[in-house]
């Protein structure tokens, strides 16, 4: 019974400690939700359909992709396999993030996979390199914010996108990058992540010239994985075990 | 039901896929070896890298000194220190440069 109550409310304040890290994340990600409703309904779709992508893709730029294509009737099957192709990176952030979550139940685990976005998997791999646990109590309180913020405020700009000031103005454009550029620095400690970081921003900008977007994006990242792969363990302070 | 429901479920599904596919790969092997752990502890900085850089293919005065701020702040604050740093400073700059 008393290490049951120790452990709950562990659960709970790790619980909170993960909303406390979403607020930047629900800051950063809120004028994308908005203008996504907004843009949604603009192109065809009805405030319901708009909610109802926002809740079941949960992908911000493989969601604006989406209806892009949609407003300009292109065919449905090349709709979907866009949005496979922006949201590729994911399977890179889920082979990575299997190793801290093994632990979770099926079920658990299950529901970890569907709300791993960009920051989720970020501050999670944060949170485990700084030697901590990640935890489901932690994990949800991280992730849940963000979800139901994203789905309300997608349906209030499909409702009221037409009333969206200067967007210009307020940096909304430019939110996400800035969030981006602190999560990579966050990871500088990393060994070879001078290396890795070069290489990626070197493939992403000549993938983004060449081949366009959105494949600047996997072309970048398996750049900077494979340098990794390739320099002698030595380099990427990763032992050899028996 | 509608084709852009469809859409939405199919894209949903794919989109799923992603998410746990790497995850269904790798741990379909016993050990990993040196190599791909130092590959995976790459991911991070690999991806998210992809998501900034062609950023600054257009960026202008604003955004470079958002970004530079973005970064001197980081060095010492956390993360949400440094995101209001830059967005601060990004709001302000864009009022002057446009």
């Amino acid at each position: 019974m008393a290490t049951d109550a120790i452990s709950e409310s562990g659960d709970r304040s790790d619980f909170w400690q993960g909303v406390r890290l979403s607020m930047p994340v629900v800051v950063a990600s809120a004028p994308f939700a908005v203008l996504f409703g907004a843009l949604a309904v603009d192109n065809g779709f009805s405030v319901l359909e708009a909610f109802l992508m926002s809740a079941l893709v949960y992908g911000g730029a493989s969601q604006m992709v989406g209806i892009q294509l949609f407003g300009q009737h292109v065919a449905p099957w090349l709709i979907v396999l866009s949005i496979f192709a922006v949201n590729f990176r994911h399977v890179l952030y889920s082979a990575g993030i299997g190793r801290r979550i093994a632990h979770w139940p099926v079920i658990s685990q299950a529901l970890g996979y569907f709300i791993l976005t960009d920051p989720q998997f970020a501050v999670a791999e944060a949170r485990a390199q700084s030697g901590q646990t990640v935890g489901f109590a932690w994990y949800l309180g991280l992730g849940l914010p963000v979800y139901l913020f994203w789905i309300v405020e997608s349906a209030l700009g499909a409702l009221f996108g037409k009333l969206i000031p200067d967007t210009h103005a307020l940096g909304i454009d430019f939110l996400l990058p800035i969030y981006f550029l602190g999560l990579v620095l966050g990871f500088r400690k990393r060994p070879l992540w001078l290396p890795v970081v070069i290489a990626s921003a070197a493939a992403s900008i000549i993938a983004y010239k060449t081949v366009g977007s959105p494949w600047h994006v996997s072309i970048g990242a398996v750049a900077g994985v494979l340098l990794a792969v390739i320099l002698p363990p030595h380099h990427s302070g990763v032992k050899a075990r028996p | 039901m509608s084709t852009t429901f469809w859409i939405i479920i199919a894209g949903a599904i794919a989109t799923y896929l992603t998410r746990i596919g790497g995850h269904l790969v790798i741990s379909r092997f016993d050990t990993i070896h040196p190599r791909v752990e130092a590959g995976l502890n790459a991911v991070p900085a690999a991806v998210l890298t992809t998501l900034v850089a062609p950023e600054l293919l257009n960026a202008g005065a604003a955004e470079w000194a958002a970004l530079v701020v973005t970064a001197v702040v980081s060095l010492r604050g956390g993360l949400m220190a440094m995101f209001l740093a830059g967005a601060a400073v990004l709001i302000l700059a864009r009022q002057f440069v446009g």
